[in-house]
C-alpha cells in the first residue's frame, strides 16, 4: 500500500458550523476512491479542502492533518499544491477562450512558451482525456461552442496538462446525459493507471461501477471506507446499509 | 365600466406626459443640429477639441488606472468589514458631490497648495477624481458578471490570484470595464464648471499640459456667457452633441458585443 | 499585487475626506469676520462692501431644487410606468435610448437651449426683470436634467416588484393601473424615493447650465420670472477673481452646500439600504 494522502483527525467549520469532523482516511496512489453520502454530508467539502480550494469559502476554519507526499499541505503553497492536485468541476467550466488556449492556460502559467512544446502538451492532454479525436481540427475554436459533455473532457485534459498526481472531481458527471458520463466514465478507468482520483458522486451505481475503494460519508462524519466491493454487498454499518439500499436520504 | 373609463383616462395622461420627456429630447437635439449645421468652424475649434482631447486622455489615464483597481480590490480581495463599507460610502460621496466643489477643491489643491497654475493638467487631476465613482462601478458590476466558476478553474489549475484576474477575469470583463471607461470620458468631455475652475478658459493651441488650456464645453460656456459669437457657439454645440452621440452609439456596440458573446 | 489594489481602493477614501477637509478649512476662517447666522440669514451679498449674507442664494438653489424636482417626479415616474408597463418590449429599447441619450448631453448644452430657447419664450410671455433669465427657467432646464436620473432609478424598482403581486392583484379583479398605482409604486417606494433624492442632489448642485438661464441677480426672488442666483452660480461667477475675505466666503458657500450634499447623500444611502432589505436586489440598484 502505497499512501498519497494521508488525512488525520480533521474537523472542519463553516464560521461555527461544524462540517466535518474527525475525519481519517488515507488515499492509496493510482486508486480510484469514491465518496458518497446524501447532501451535506460534507463529501464535496472534504473534496475540496484536498487541493485547499476551501480556502475561498466564507472564514474557513480546520483542524488535523492531511498530507500529500508526506508534506502538510496547509503549509504548503497552495499553487504548488494545486498544481499537483487537480480538480474538475461539476459544471464543466472551461474559460471562454479557444480550446488550445484553455489547455495551455496552465503549462502557460508555469513559464513553457515554446509553440512545439505547447503543441506536444496540448495533444497528449487532449488524447489522455479522449477527445482529441473530436476536437483536433478545431483546436482554436470556442471551448465553451461544443457540447457539455466534450466541455467536461477538456476541462479534464487541462488539469492533465498540469501532470498532476492526484485528480479529484466533483460530481463530474452530474450535469451530463447518459452517453457523455459513460464516456467520462471510462475515462476514469483509464486515466487511474496514470493518476489518483477521488471522485464525489451522487451515482451509486457510478460508484460501484468506477471505483475501486468508497466512503461513505453521514452528517459530516465518516461512517465507513472500504472495498468497493464490500461496501456494496457486506456493509459494516447499519446506516451504510440503509443508504446504498435506498432507505435513506 | 367605470374603472376601464377610469383607466382610459390614465393611459392617455401617461403616455402625453411621457411623450413630454421625448419631446424635449427632440426638442433639444433637433435645434442644434439645425442652428448648429452652418455654424460649424472647424479652424477655430481646433484648439479646444486639442485641449479636450488632453483632458480625456490624461484624466482616463489617472482615473482609469485607480478605479479598475479599487473595484479589483472591493470584488476580487476584501472580505467585508469597516473598511469596505468606508469605501463605498467614499465612492457614492465622491458621486453625489457637485462638480463646482471639486474646482473648488481643485483650485485650492492643485492651483494653489501644488503651484501647478491654471493648467490642463491641474482640470485633468481634478476630474479624473471625478470619474472614479463612475469607472468602480461600472468595473464591479462587469466583474461580477465573470462566473465564479472562472475564477475556481483557473485556481485549480495552480494558478496565483493575481494571475486568475490578469488572465481570466479581467478578459471577460473588459467590455463591461470598456463602458465605463467610454462612460467617464462623456462626463469629462461634458463638464464645465470643475474645468473652467482648474483649467482657465486660455483660446491657444496648448503646448504642453502645463498650460492653460479651454475644452469644448468650456469653450461653448464663454461663448455663449459673454455674448461673444452665438453661431460659433451653435457650431461648437453641435460639435459636442455629436461626440456624446457616438459616445453614446460606442457603449451600446459594446453592450451587444457582450450580449453576443453571452449568448451560452 | 493586493497591496496596489488596496492602495487605489483607499484613493477613493483618501480623496473625499480631503476634499471635505479643504472646503471646510477653507471656509472655517470665513466665521471669524461673519458669524455664521449673519452669513446664513444675511440677505446681502456685497463682496466690496464686505457684506456676506448668502440667504437670497441659499433660497433661490432650495427654491429651485423643489421646483425642478416636483416636475421631474411627476414627468420621470409617469414615464418610466409608461417605459415598465405600458410599452412593448421594442419601443421601450428605443425609449430607454434616448433616455440614455437625454443623461448624456453635456450641462453646458441644456444651458445653452435654455438660454436660446426657453429665457426668450419666457420673455415673449411674461416678461420680467431679467427679459426672461429667471428661477422659471432654471427650473425648467433643471427638470430636464433630472429626469434621466428619476427614470432610471423608478423603471429598476418597478421591475424589481415580484410578478406575484401583479398576478395576486390582477386575480382580486384590479385593473392594471389600480395595480400599478396602488401596489407597484408602494412596493417601489424606497427605490424611486432614492432616485428622487438622487435627482435634488443633482438639482442642487449643477452649476454652469443655471448660470446661463438664471440672470444671477443676488436677490430673493419675488416671483417666478425673477432673476436670481444659486449657492452654486455664487462660486462659479465670483472665484475667478475672488481674493482675502471674499475668496473665504466663497469657500463658506462651498461648505454650505457639502454639508447640504453629504446630508442628502446619507438620506439616500438608507433609502437604498431599505430598498436593497425589501427586494433583495442589491446589485441593480
Amino acid at each position: 500500500m502505497n499512501k498519497i494522502i494521508s488525512i488525520k483527525d480533521l474537523s472542519f467549520y463553516y464560521g461555527d458550523f461544524e462540517a466535518l469532523k474527525h475525519i481519517n482516511l488515507d488515499v492509496t496512489k493510482n486508486e480510484v476512491l469514491a465518496f458518497i453520502g446524501p447532501s451535506g454530508c460534507g463529501k464535496s467539502t472534504l473534496l475540496r479542502i484536498l487541493n485547499r480550494m476551501s480556502d475561498l469559502a466564507e472564514s474557513p476554519r480546520v483542524k488535523g492533518t492531511i498530507t500529500f507526499n508526506e508534506q502538510d499541505i496547509f503549509t504548503m503553497d497552495t499553487i504548488e499544491l494545486r498544481k499537483k492536485v487537480g480538480m474538475v468541476f461539476q459544471k464543466p467550466n472551461p474559460f471562454p477562450m479557444s480550446i488550445y488556449d484553455n489547455i495551455a492556460y496552465g503549462p502557460r502559467m508555469q513559464g513553457i512558451k515554446k509553440k512545439a512544446e505547447l503543441d506536444e502538451i496540448v495533444e497528449d492532454s487532449l488524447k489522455k482525456a479522449a477527445i482529441w479525436d473530436e476536437v483536433k481540427d478545431k483546436l482554436r475554436k470556442n471551448a465553451i461552442s461544443v457540447s457539455g459533455g466534450q466541455q467536461q473532457r477538456i476541462c479534464i485534459a487541462r488539469s492533465i496538462a498540469m501532470r498532476p498526481e492526484v485528480l479529484l472531481m466533483d460530481e463530474p458527471t452530474s450535469a451530463l446525459d447518459p452517453i457523455s458520463t459513460s464516456k467520462i466514465e471510462d475515462l476514469i478507468s483509464e486515466l487511474k493507471k496514470q493518476y489518483t482520483i477521488v471522485i464525489v458522486t451522487h451515482n451509486m451505481q457510478q460508484a460501484a461501477r468506477i471505483s475501486d475503494r468508497t466512503a461513505f460519508f453521514l452528517l459530516g462524519e465518516l461512517v465507513e471506507v472500504d472495498d468497493t466491493q464490500t461496501i456494496f454487498n457486506l456493509p459494516k454499518h447499519k446506516k451504510t446499509e440503509d443508504y446504498i439500499t435506498g432507505r435513506f436520504g | 365600466m367605470q374603472v376601464k373609463y377610469k383607466d382610459k383616462i390614465t393611459f392617455t395622461v401617461l403616455i402625453c406626459i411621457s411623450l413630454i420627456t421625448i419631446g424635449m429630447l427632440l426638442w433639444i437635439l433637433g435645434y442644434i443640429f439645425l442652428k448648429g449645421f452652418g455654424n460649424i468652424d472647424l479652424v477655430k475649434l481646433v484648439p479646444p477639441i486639442i485641449a479636450t482631447l488632453y483632458m480625456v486622455v490624461i484624466g482616463l489615464g489617472i482615473a482609469a488606472p485607480i478605479g479598475i483597481g479599487a473595484a479589483i480590490y472591493l470584488n476580487e480581495y476584501a472580505k467585508g468589514g469597516r473598511f469596505v463599507r468606508g469605501i463605498r460610502f467614499a465612492t457614492e460621496s465622491l458621486a453625489a458631490v457637485p462638480s463646482i466643489l471639486f474646482g473648488l477643491f481643485g483650485m485650492m489643491f492643485f492651483l494653489t497648495s501644488l503651484k501647478l497654475g491654471f493648467s490642463i493638467l491641474s482640470g485633468a487631476l481634478t476630474i479624473s477624481m471625478m470619474v472614479l465613482p463612475t469607472l468602480v462601478k461600472t468595473t464591479e458590476e462587469a466583474l461580477k458578471t465573470v462566473p465564479v466558476s472562472y475564477r475556481e478553474g483557473s485556481l485549480a489549475l495552480g494558478a496565483s490570484k493575481f494571475a486568475t484576474i490578469s488572465r481570466v477575469v479581467l478578459p471577460n470583463a473588459l467590455p463591461g470595464i470598456l463602458t465605463g471607461v467610454v462612460l467617464g470620458t462623456g462626463r469629462i468631455v461634458g463638464e464645465t464648471a470643475a474645468i473652467y475652475l482648474t483649467a482657465g478658459t486660455m483660446y491657444r493651441l496648448p503646448a504642453s499640459p502645463l498650460e492653460s488650456g479651454r475644452t469644448l464645453s468650456v469653450h461653448l460656456y464663454l461663448l455663449a456667457k459673454e455674448g461673444i459669437s452665438f453661431e460659433e457657439a451653435y457650431g461648437t454645440a453641435l460639435i459636442l452633441l455629436l461626440v456624446i452621440l457616438i459616445l453614446n452609439l460606442f457603449t451600446y456596440f459594446i453592450g451587444s458585443k457582450l450580449n453576443k458573446s453571452r449568448v451560452k | 499585487m493586493k497591496m496596489i489594489f488596496w492602495l487605489c481602493a483607499a484613493i477613493m477614501i483618501i480623496v473625499i475626506t480631503f476634499m471635505g477637509a479643504y472646503i471646510v478649512f477653507g471656509g472655517l476662517p470665513f466665521f471669524g469676520h461673519t458669524n455664521i447666522i449673519d452669513f446664513l440669514l444675511g440677505k446681502k451679498w456685497n463682496p466690496t462692501g464686505e457684506k456676506f449674507g448668502i440667504f437670497p442664494m441659499l433660497i433661490t438653489s432650495i427654491y429651485g431644487t423643489i421646483g425642478a424636482t416636483i416636475i421631474g417626479v411627476i414627468v420621470g415616474i409617469s414615464t418610466a410606468i409608461v417605459l415598465v408597463e405600458i410599452l412593448p418590449s421594442k419601443v421601450t429599447k428605443v425609449f430607454s435610448a434616448a433616455i440614455d441619450l437625454l443623461a448624456g448631453i453635456p450641462s453646458v448644452i441644456y444651458g445653452f437651449w435654455g438660454l436660446t430657447v426657453i429665457v426668450p419664450i419666457i420673455d415673449k410671455l411674461w416678461g420680467g426683470k431679467g427679459a426672461g433669465s429667471s428661477l422659471l427657467a432654471a427650473i425648467f432646464i433643471l427638470s430636464i436634467m433630472i429626469l434621466p436620473t428619476i427614470i432610471r432609478m423608478t423603471e429598476v424598482s418597478l421591475r424589481a416588484v415580484p410578478n406575484e403581486y401583479k398576478e395576486g392583484a390582477l386575480g382580486l379583479g384590479a385593473s392594471k393601473f389600480q395595480y400599478i398605482f396602488k401596489v407597484q409604486l408602494g412596493a417601489a417606494k424606497s427605490g424611486i424615493m432614492a432616485g428622487i433624492v438622487l435627482g435634488i442632489g443633482r438639482a442642487l448642485g449643477e452649476t454652469m447650465a443655471v448660470i446661463l438661464v438664471s440672470g444671477n441677480a443676488a436677490i430673493i426672488p419675488k416671483s417666478l420670472v425673477d432673476p436670481v442666483r444659486t449657492l452654486t452660480a455664487n462660486i462659479a461667477i465670483e472665484m475667478g477673481y475672488a481674493s482675502g475675505v471674499h475668496q473665504q466666503a466663497l469657500f463658506a458657500t462651498g461648505m454650505v452646500l457639502f454639508i447640504l450634499i453629504m446630508l442628502i447623500n446619507f438620506l439616500l444611502t438608507q433609502f437604498i439600504r431599505s430598498a436593497e432589505r425589501r427586494s433583495g436586489n442589491a446589485s441593480k440598484i
